[in-house]
């Protein structure tokens, strides 16, 4: 049980941490033994506007660890984002993140 | 066999094909479009058939075709509701956006000359693509390799075992196809980034 008292908003937190909290879904990319690392980096840079350096590090991820989380956003944005990797042939899943 | 290149002026992504190769890719594409086509995006028929009549919305089930599943995964690894109402929204809109991916194969290489029957020897092909066209072949190549992939049983790091099958076993063959497809997507994705 619990009771309610007056908080008062934490005045430290960024928006940029205001927007995390409530973002609360990641899209990750599994790795498979068939597409291309070119291909998988190219993807990511096109579709998701990451730089090369970003792009290269998360598709190295997916090759090496077996997956990366692409994404973070709400439950819609990352529909949106499963969606598009299907649609380049990626194995995408969602989940919420940890 | 030249792969694709970015032409330096008009920025266009060349590739030249013999009569064969082309052939060849128009066939796979068409496989592509023929199997989309095939198992048809229905919703669920033990539904109650009033309300499965009126749905005219995709499917909620995984395909039972291991091609056709890879092709559409599994949204939510744990949450099967949501990974029902997931396919149910998009399968439907990504088949069609595969299938017209394939046809663009097709007509482009027809096009560029490619006759319905190929009887020519020494026919060449050679196909233009602007930037959004090229990428269209590019998403389709992946296809084309997923449904090869998934037939031959394709593993992480297997080349030897393909390669260790005498010349004439038709899973040589077809993984040496799978190959060369692979390789005209990395020339592809090369002049892309070029």
């Amino acid at each position: 049980m619990s009771a309610a008292s007056p908080v008062e908003v934490d005045p430290t937190l960024s928006p940029d941490e205001i927007t995390f909290l409530a973002k609360p879904w990641v899209t990750i990319v599994w790795n498979d033994p068939v597409n291309l690392m070119s291909y998988v980096a190219y993807v990511f840079q096109k579709y998701f506007g990451y730089d090369k350096a970003k792009a290269e590090r998360l598709m190295m991820e997916v090759h090496t660890d077996g997956k990366s989380v692409v994404s973070t956003g709400t439950r819609e944005e990352m529909e949106r984002d499963v969606q598009a990797m299907h649609e380049y042939g990626l194995w995408a899943t969602m989940e919420r993140a940890s | 066999m030249t792969g694709f290149a970015r032409h330096r002026r008009s920025r266009l992504v060349i590739g030249t094909f013999t009569g064969f190769e082309a052939d060849l890719l128009r066939s796979l594409a068409s496989q592509i479009v023929e199997l989309l086509r095939n198992e048809a995006a229905v919703p669920d028929e033990s539904r109650d058939p009033f309300e499965a009549m009126m749905d005219f919305s995709g499917p909620t089930t995984a395909p039972e075709d291991p091609v056709l599943h890879r092709l559409f995964p599994t949204a939510y690894a744990d949450d099967e509701e949501a990974a029902a109402e997931f396919r149910r929204f998009t399968e439907g809109t990504l088949r069609d956006g595969k299938a017209a991916a394939a046809c663009t194969i097709i007509d482009g290489l027809e096009e560029a000359g490619l006759p319905p029957e190929l009887t020519e020897d020494g026919l060449m092909i050679d196909v233009e693509l602007d930037e959004p066209t090229a990428e269209t072949w590019m998403r389709s190549f992946t296809d084309i390799r997923l449904a090869l992939a998934t037939r031959l049983g394709v593993e992480d790091g297997d080349e030897d075992r393909w390669h260790a099958l005498p010349d004439d076993d038709p899973r040589a063959q077809a993984h040496d196809i799978y190959e060369w497809i692979g390789w005209l997507q990395e020339t592809l994705v090369e002049a892309l980034t070029a």
